[in-house]
């Protein structure tokens, strides 16, 4: 999600103004424009800035730890970062330290990429419970075993019982049931946080519940990460045959889904292996619960305030039409008991003070990533955009759609005229409030002091996980 | 005498203590060496050189190797056509994957993950389906990350997995446009 503030080159003979852009917000999103930015326009001079001192967005406190290829396009969002007419400044934060009122002044072109801050709720009657302890965010959960410094004092007990339950079966919710059920041996070797890890080391967790409102056809995960999980060494699947059963209205969906009917033949196949080997108390467990919609949370007798378990209400699909099938209550009832539960059924972005907001979608309103406002220059770019779905490589698109529209902006003319600051100002500002931001090379600080700790204890990075260490790090002299 | 007992144990003490640190730090390497070592050694040659990667997450392990040096291998006629219809004439080594030889030719495809499986970027459409039965196989690995590419056909492979051999000369491969297929999760976007 990028907002671009453009400012419009005089024509491309005439290239000696500079287009002075800012970029706020560091993923994948925000980096792809640039990039993208960069080469299309030569005069582009691009500012990306972002809340934390740490650039790349959810690829590095989203990225489970056990998935170093994914990260290997940090590699390419470096060299942007370090292209002479870009420029990385964290630990600035849109809102506290810049309005966007600020911004518009000094930058021609105003990209936007901010992230989710909440996950949905789609039932509202969860809204109420929301306050036990022991019930989490599957985002919540995934920063904290990543280090990010926000949620490093998360602190979930994972030693009351033996059961967790995670209500969503996407490959978020994959990721912390992985997670949960590795074994630490395996994760002792990854750029996990030292905190998480050592909670999991004493973690009594064995069974994890992953709950599906829907049917093995219309899981959102994907093979590569199903397939990942179902190879876990002592790992049992456990999965309903009856649920298995397939209608003609899921065989249409997977006639058109070469994806879905690989997700459901693989679920199959697990199911069938699993059997009925019944296998002792302490073993490591993963449950597929379908046709199963959260009620409510259940709260435990001897901890007040604390999640024992979760009440679900059984479904069955009915068709919408367009192939799409949804979820119905039928009124019968069941519990699963545990002592934690992870929320991992979406997403939601908040909204920007001065930008307009579709509460109901989740996103800035725009056309083709032109935001829709009065004022010219404002772009959006990934979830901002789009809504939070998708992999890291769809912004790639989502970025080449944005840029798209900048460039016909700047063509057409309709994107600024003015003289425009740019990076001097931002700095001028910047040091005026005294905000102490964070260049790339004190990013590069913190990245070396990262991966030095880790060589110490056989890790490809032991990560700062708290805003101090990680200003100090920046900060410190080479 | 005891003041002298004390001293002598305490000096061994501390000349144990680096000793069983040493011993268990490198228990611990020799455990969970190989596996981090050889990650850390992948992520020093990405670093280095991203023309030789190895996919160690691939049970095929394809290699994009390193062609500096070779230089009288026979070479295969490949046609890149691009977005906008254009047709890229370039020569590739036999034993070259496509996103290798792309990039040394200065085409546009992407390689987010840099031939480690964990993208569809370098996602192509073999134009001639003769051609595109010349191939061998895509993996489950291959396949599971093709599903999730835009513009998908039943002749699209991923650039990185495809490997120049002389049957292959002549080869099409169109770069999908990501603006006219792009449809995610059901997006359509709006029509000019």
């Amino acid at each position: 999600m990028s907002m671009f503030l453009a400012r419009r080159l005089v024509t491309r003979c005439f290239s000696s103004r500079p287009l002075h852009v800012c970029i706020v917000g560091s993923g994948p999103a925000g980096f792809y424009t640039a990039d993208k930015l960069l080469k299309a326009h030569e005069g582009a001079r691009i500012d990306i800035i972002d809340r934390l001192p740490t650039p790349y967005g959810l690829v590095r406190s989203g990225v489970a730890p056990d998935h170093p290829e994914t990260k290997i396009a940090i590699n390419q969002f470096s060299r942007v970062a370090q292209h002479e007419r870009c420029a990385f400044y964290g630990n600035v934060k849109l809102g506290s330290d810049l309005s966007l009122s600020e911004l518009r002044d000094l930058y021609h072109v105003h990209g936007l990429f901010r992230l989710y801050l909440h996950m949905v709720l789609k039932l509202t009657k969860i809204l109420a419970f929301q306050s036990l302890g022991g019930v989490f965010s599957a985002r919540e959960f995934v920063w904290w075993y990543n280090g990010h410094p926000d949620y490093s004092s998360l602190k979930p007990d994972l030693k009351s019982s033996d059961k967790a339950v995670i209500l969503g079966q996407g490959n978020v919710a994959l990721d912390v049931a992985r997670i949960l059920l590795r074994p630490t041996t395996e994760l002792a070797s990854t750029d996990i946080a030292t905190h998480a890890l050592s909670a999991l080391e004493e973690s009594s967790i064995r069974k994890v519940y992953l709950v599906g409102r829907r049917g093995p056809v219309q899981a959102a995960l994907t093979a590569k990460e199903l397939r990942e999980i179902l190879g876990i060494k002592n790992l049992h699947i456990r999965i309903k045959e009856t649920d298995l059963s397939v209608t003609p209205a899921d065989e249409e969906e997977m006639k058109n889904s070469r994806a879905r009917k690989r997700i459901y033949e693989l679920l199959s196949k697990a199911a069938a292996a699993a059997g009925t080997f019944e296998g002792d108390c302490g073993q490591r467990e993963l449950h597929f619960v379908f046709f199963r919609q959260p009620e409510r949370f259940l709260e435990s007798d001897e901890s007040k305030g604390r999640v024992s378990g979760v009440n679900l209400e059984k479904t069955i699909l009915e068709s919408v039409g367009s192939g799409k099938q949804i979820a119905v209550g039928t009124g019968e009832f069941e519990d699963i008991n545990c002592s934690m539960v992870l929320k991992a059924i979406g997403y939601q972005s908040v909204p920007i003070n001065g930008l307009p907001f579709d509460h109901k979608k989740g996103i800035v309103p725009n056309v083709r990533g032109r935001v829709v406002s009065t004022e010219p220059g404002l772009y959006v770019c990934g979830w901002l955009k789009r809504g939070p779905v998708g992999i890291i490589a769809t912004n790639l698109y989502c970025a080449e759609e944005t840029v798209g529209s900048i460039s016909q902006d700047i063509e057409e003319g309709g994107v600024g005229k003015s003289e425009k600051e740019g990076s001097k100002g931002l700095m001028q500002l910047l040091e005026k409030k005294e905000v102490k931001m964070v260049d790339f090379s004190g990013w590069e600080k913190i990245d070396a002091k990262e991966k030095q700790m880790g060589i110490d204890r056989n890790k490809p990075r032991e990560k700062l996980v708290t805003w101090e260490d990680l200003l100090a790090a920046a900060s410190a002299d080479s | 005498m005891l003041f002298h007992r004390l001293s002598r144990l305490g000096s061994r003490i501390v000349k144990e203590l680096p000793r069983e640190r040493h011993f268990s730090v490198s228990g611990m390497r020799v455990l969970q060496g190989s596996y981090s070592q050889y990650l850390q050694s992948s992520a020093v040659t990405q670093r280095q050189s991203r023309t030789f990667q190895q996919a160690f997450f691939s049970s095929n392990y394809n290699l994009c190797t390193l062609f500096s040096t070779i230089s009288e291998t026979e070479k295969i006629n490949v046609i890149f056509v691009d977005k906008d219809g254009e047709e890229i004439h370039i020569k590739v080594p036999v034993g070259m994957n496509i996103l290798e030889a792309a990039h040394e030719n200065d085409i546009e495809l992407e390689g987010a993950c840099e031939c480690s499986l964990a993208c569809s970027t370098c996602h192509v459409i073999v134009m001639d389906t003769e051609y595109y039965n010349k191939l061998e196989e895509p993996t489950d690995e291959e396949n599971d990350m093709l599903d999730l590419a835009f513009g998908l056909t039943e002749t699209s492979r991923l650039g990185c997995q495809v490997i120049a051999k002389p049957e292959l000369d002549g080869i099409r491969l169109a770069i999908p446009s990501a603006t006219r297929n792009f449809a995610v999760d059901g997006f359509v976007p709006k029509p000019h």
